[in-house]
């Protein structure tokens, strides 16, 4: 791989320590997968921040770790409602060790936003095309499918190193020859709200780590393709689809592709079977979670409206970004009022919150293929009309 | 002595005695972080140490904490002194990179025809060569 005359300086440590550490990653990283040069990057997502997730040896980590971030960088979803994480019942000894973790964060200049969705942030705008160098799969899958923008799905350590150093290796996602289509999904029949997630879920687990181009009869909004892509990341392993005429690279004349070799069928029969637990009343769910990904100003709009003059009867939690509900607070007061919570800076799925029910109704793909894993809970998929009537027992 | 090219992976230079396995190794699940013993049944390596050997294996699997598990391995005193993958990954290469555990791969020569557990190598991977001491 080829260094400037700068990188080669901080390779043999002349910008101190953990720099030096820091530029080893990215050129080894480099060399593993073929890489010429590092890269700038615009922003960086670091992942790998819920204590439930990378424990003591992370925390020791990322606290022995001296210098400044180079670039905008924004945090995954933490453990808990940094704020507020009494509420939802969080051990206090965990929450020491959370709060240890994000300070920690904040001595390298990272910002205590802790988000699946920095696309929504100020100062995190995302241009076509643009490099970065972002960990949690839905960001990942969101900025490379629906924004354009090119990042390769980095583990914690190697944002943190692209974060720090301002740079990249440049391969994989990166290189516009690794982001031709190599799966035609075609879905002959009309969808929307929450078909796209059980879509995702289904074409996830078809496609593995393929890069699908979806031919689709409905035109999906961009909260829509969150949904579709953030399950496509949890059931396979997808971090970059394309929608023919929707998404900006494949409308790109410049953009050259074949048409992918291999096609597959998705009939509205596997998307119901999806829903086919929300369809039993005698199937209950003792817990039911919205926000994942994090909710945008629109979807707290619209829970906000479906929820408006009801009460919930048992725990419903909404996830969304700190700096989201603090734009919308009248949303959240909405919201609020029927008595479901509106959680920020974590999830239902990074967060032990949950573990002690038996049933969550979700309506997020994503969620449907992790809790039943992470959490230990079985798991329902309903739209977000359903996921209110179960929550305010009026189904 | 005999020395082997291979491509640098994580910079410096220790010697010890090979343990070697043909299973890969998830650090995370694989083994216990404050010992450094395979705890986990199935693997070829299980109830061995891995503390203070060269350490030679295909490479890792597994989650991603895995490299913060080699990270905790070192701070307890329970790492290898070397490690040598066959083709490493992204997850062993940042753990050995963030602890400083020499880190080489790719031998000119493949490593499981000529060492054998207990040999006593150097692996200098400054320079980029193992030698069998």
């Amino acid at each position: 791989m080829y260094l400037t005359k700068e990188e080669e300086k901080t390779l043999r440590g002349d910008d101190g320590e953990t720099l030096r550490k820091m530029i080893e990653i990215l050129v080894a990283l480099g060399d593993i997968y073929g890489a010429d040069a590092l890269i700038p990057i615009k922003s960086a997502q670091v992942s790998g921040v819920s204590y439930k997730t990378i424990g003591d040896a992370g925390l020791e980590w990322i606290s022995d770790l001296k210098g400044a971030v180079k670039v905008p960088t924004v945090l995954n979803p933490a453990g808990m409602d940094m704020n507020n994480w009494e509420r939802l019942g969080i051990d206090p000894k965990f929450a020491a060790k959370q709060i240890e973790i994000i300070q920690a964060f904040g001595r390298l200049g990272i910002e205590p936003k802790c988000t699946c969705t920095p696309y929504y942030l100020n100062g995190f705008d995302v241009m076509y095309k643009d490099h970065l160098a972002w960990g949690e799969s839905s960001a990942i899958s969101f900025s490379n499918s629906v924004l354009g923008a090119r990042t390769n799905r980095e583990g914690g350590p190697s944002a943190l190193a692209a974060a720090l150093v301002g740079k990249t290796p440049d391969y994989g996602y990166h290189k516009a020859e690794n982001r031709t289509p190599n799966l035609e999904i075609r879905v002959g029949f009309e969808t929307g709200g929450s078909d796209y997630g059980a879509l995702g879920y289904i074409a996830g687990k078809l496609a593995g780590n393929k890069i699908p181009l979806f031919k689709m009869n409905s035109v999906p909004e961009k909260d829509e393709m969150k949904m579709l892509g953030a399950a496509m990341a949890a059931s396979g392993a997808v971090a970059l689809y394309h929608i023919d005429g929707v998404t900006p690279e494949i409308k790109d004349k410049e953009f050259v592709y074949e048409k992918p070799a291999e096609s597959i069928v998705i009939d509205r029969k596997e998307i119901e079977a999806v829903y086919e637990t929300s369809g039993d009343p005698s199937i209950i769910s003792d817990i039911v979670t919205i926000g994942c990904p994090h909710c945008s100003k629109a979807e707290l709009q619209q829970l906000a409206d479906l929820l408006e003059g009801k009460t919930v009867v048992k725990e419903f939690w909404i996830f969304t970004s700190r700096e989201t509900a603090e734009q919308n607070a009248d949303l959240v007061k909405l919201i609020e009022k029927s008595g479901a919570k509106v959680v920020c800076d974590t999830c239902m799925v990074v967060s032990p919150a949950a573990n002690s029910f038996k049933r969550m109704m979700v309506n997020s793909g994503k969620a449907y293929a992790y809790v039943p894993s992470m959490c230990g809970l079985a798991a329902t998929y309903g739209t977000a009309e359903r996921c209110v009537k179960e929550a305010t027992g009026v189904v | 002595m005999r020395q082997i090219k291979g491509r640098i992976i994580a910079r410096g230079s220790a010697s010890g005695k090979v343990l070697m396995t043909k299973d890969p190794i998830s650090f995370l699940g694989n083994i216990n972080p404050e010992t450094g013993v395979v705890v986990d049944p199935d693997h070829e390596l299980f109830g061995k140490s891995i503390k203070g050997a060269v350490l030679v294996f295909p490479q890792g699997k597994g989650s991603t904490v895995g490299s913060y598990v080699i990270y905790q391995l070192k701070k307890n005193g329970a790492a290898p002194a070397a490690i040598i993958n066959s083709e490493c990954e992204p997850i062993v290469a940042v753990g050995a990179i963030i602890s400083e555990i020499p880190m080489i791969d790719k031998l000119d020569i493949n490593p499981y025809d000529v060492l054998k557990d207990g040999d006593d190598v150097l692996v200098n991977s400054a320079e980029g060569f193992i030698e069998i001491l």
